[in-house]
């Protein structure tokens, strides 16, 4: 089956467009009636930062798994599956693991111990200013690098419906949802963004349950025979299982194997989309119950991708995945189209339009979760906090709002641009990329401000500032930015570091920074101030 | 930023309903005068024996699982890039050494989220919830 029609599936017919556009636009509709109703009952800062901390563990879970399994996952992951085969496993185990991080470490005692975000944990016993001005930029830095890899999903994603690789449609794509994005974060805030995520996963672990209900009926419910199906449509046989498709050629590709793993289980913990979510529940034991209802269903969506990849391979074949999109990003609309009797049946063009739609609000939903996450970063640590003196007066609730919105239209703006750059890279590697900056800037500095008694506020400066941009110099003189025929820039090779994951390197630094800066403080950490993050982070006083 | 963040913003909710009738309960009727200063506060209740128990409940439990499963999953890292014959082996039909360890980590993964959950419950959150408010008492 595997050498079918790759052509017809890349060249899709206007009725093909119309089902796929009138979906699409029905997603639209339901997510701007959520933010039209949700908008009228966010006023206070309390509202759009956490949606008023009153959802349930079993909502929060849901809007958390919304969150998290991005266009990354269920087209990037599931291309990386459909293409490398066992190589793109990495990515799904990496994904889950990271959350026993988020659990046992963080979710309970950041719940505890802050209000908005990360940075007020760290202020609770450092000093204010330096802290969030280093923590918010970080926040920033890794929202909008997440952001960029969903918009290139949206991108391809289009381009795949329209039959058009380049051209304005792919552009105005671009720029239709991250006008989308903006407008559910400046009206709806996060009650409106955590519905919208609640719908989304919903959508999208049914679309993905119905797709692998229908791989598995195909091979008779026999995943040996799946399997064996996948390595014959890969072109490359038993390769395709075993490890070293992607990752082994070579020392440095192995070690860049081995640094995307890295970055991948200890990124999670430090996204700043994520760690927001356990402000909307009202306790730490509920946000305890929202991590572990997001790992079993984060869990079972990564299972049943494994299964849309292998499919994908057996019945689309890896060489059509590639021929239409050479990341793979499409893989798992390209096996909806097959599933439902190929392109030119009602049924392959119902169920190809369906889970376009599904993808589709996955992207707008995790966008908004993205950028509500940067613009609460600038707002109230950057513009209200760090950037005011002690002696002029405080910020008001207004003002620190005002600022939010219009950081998110800023901030959309930007991911606008950055992505109309990046349309060639695979979403879940530019994804591996945010992770890495999450891994090594707020990952070390959030681990040190919770169980070591001697850290100071210049090691917590360090490290952020440090692991920051120790991964984006390394990134920018990356193969990714240039020197490969994948690369953003073509014209010039300015790369030097080997790795296209610069979590091996950098994560190690922002640990190291965070210590060093630590051990040359000249004023020593606060004994008081370290009992007081203790005794909340444990315990919950004065948790609001 | 000595104070707790609630006491900070006049906006914060108050106290969930259930928690305050706790409280009111066993408050004692007379406060002393003098309150101690919050850094005060949060040093005894840091020394007292109760939170000792809950923070040695979290780290022993913790620590070690967080070593364990890093451990565990870097180790899976190394062996996938570094032993490509040991992980082509057959162990069932197409379902070779590779994938058998990639299944393993999924099952371990939620394995540990369950031991996690049960620890906590039955070791932490009673006790991390009377030292809240008797905390907050004090701080009041």
């Amino acid at each position: 089956m595997s050498g079918r029609t790759p052509l017809a599936v890349a060249a899709p017919t206007a009725q093909h467009h119309g089902l796929a556009t009138a979906l699409f636009a029905v997603v639209v509709l339901i997510t701007l009636a959520i933010t039209l109703w949700a908008g009228r009952r966010t006023r206070a800062a309390e509202d759009f930062y956490t949606g008023g901390r009153t959802f349930s563990p079993l909502q929060n879970g849901f809007a958390v798994s919304g969150d998290y399994l991005s266009a990354a996952s269920f087209l990037g992951v599931t291309g990386l599956i459909a293409l490398y085969g066992y190589d793109g496993l990495l990515y799904t185990i990496g994904f889950l693991v990271a959350w026993l991080v988020v659990l046992m470490l963080v979710a309970e005692l950041v719940r505890n111990a802050g209000r908005y975000t990360l940075a007020d944990v760290l202020a609770v016993r450092m000093r204010e200013r330096p802290v969030r001005a280093a923590a918010g930029t970080a926040g920033m830095a890794v929202s909008l690098l997440y952001l960029v890899a969903q918009m290139v999903g949206a991108g391809s994603l289009v381009s795949l419906l329209l039959g058009t690789a380049d051209g304005p449609a792919r552009s105005w794509t671009i720029v239709g949802v991250g006008a989308l994005m903006v407008l559910y974060v400046t009206v709806g805030g996060m009650r409106a963004t955590t519905w919208i995520q609640i719908v989304k996963a919903v959508l999208l672990l049914c679309g993905t349950a119905l797709l692998t209900v229908l791989v598995l009926v195909r091979f008779r419910g026999d995943p040996g025979e799946l399997m064996r199906a996948a390595a014959r449509g890969s072109g490359v046989g038993t390769a395709y299982l075993e490890p070293g498709l992607k990752y082994g050629l070579g020392l440095v590709n192995r070690l860049d194997f081995i640094s995307l793993g890295l970055a991948l289980v200890l990124g999670t913990a430090g996204l700043p989309h994520i760690l927001a979510r356990f402000y909307t529940v009202p306790t730490a034991r509920a946000a305890r119950r929202s991590a572990v209802w997001s790992i079993g269903l984060v869990g079972c969506f990564y299972l049943m991708t494994i299964v849309l990849g292998l499919g994908a391979a057996a019945i689309v074949g890896s060489a059509a995945v590639q021929a239409d999109n050479p990341s793979g990003n499409t893989a798992v609309p390209l096996l909806a189209l097959d599933l439902g009797g190929g392109a030119d049946s009602t049924g392959g063009l119902v169920l190809f339009a369906v889970i376009s739609a599904v993808a589709f609000a996955t992207i707008l939903a995790v966008v908004a979760g993205l950028t509500l996450a940067s613009s609460v970063s600038f707002a109230h640590d950057i513009y209200a906090r760090a950037l005011r003196r002690s002696d002029e007066r405080p910020v008001t609730e207004r003002q620190e709002l005002s600022a939010a919105r219009g950081a998110a239209v800023v901030v959309g703006a930007l991911a606008i641009a950055l992505s109309l750059f990046a349309q060639k890279l695979n979403v879940a590697s530019l994804v591996g990329l945010a992770f890495a900056v999450a891994a090594s800037a707020n990952l070390p500095t959030l681990l040190y401000a919770l169980f070591w008694r001697r850290f100071t506020t210049r090691g917590t400066v360090w490290a952020l500032w440090g692991g920051l941009l120790s991964a984006l110099v390394l990134v920018v003189f990356s193969p990714v930015v240039s020197g490969s025929p994948g690369s953003i820039v073509t014209a010039v090779d300015f790369h030097w570091f080997p790795l296209e994951n610069p979590g091996l390197v950098s994560i190690p630094f922002g640990f190291l920074a965070g210590w060093l800066g630590t051990l040359t403080s000249r004023t020593p950490a606060d004994p008081d101030r370290y009992a007081e993050l203790e005794v909340r982070a444990l315990t919950g006083t004065g948790a609001v | 930023m000595n104070r707790p963040l609630s006491q900070q913003d006049p906006a914060a909710p108050a106290e969930p309903a259930g928690g305050f009738d706790w409280w009111g309960g066993t408050a004692p009727a007379e406060r002393p005068a003098p309150h101690p200063a919050p850094a005060e506060v949060y040093r005894a209740v840091q020394r007292s024996e109760a939170f000792q128990r809950i923070r040695r409940a979290h780290r022993g439990f913790v620590l070690p699982m967080s070593a364990l499963f890093l451990g565990w999953y870097v180790a899976f890292l190394v062996a996938a890039t570094t032993a490509p014959e040991l992980m082509r082996q057959q162990v069932a039909g197409p379902l070779n050494l590779a994938w058998l360890l990639g299944l393993l980590q999924f099952a371990s993964t939620f394995v540990i989220t369950w031991l996690y959950g049960r620890n906590a419950r039955a070791k932490r959150d009673r006790a991390a919830l009377g030292l809240r408010w008797d905390t907050q008492d004090q701080l009041r």
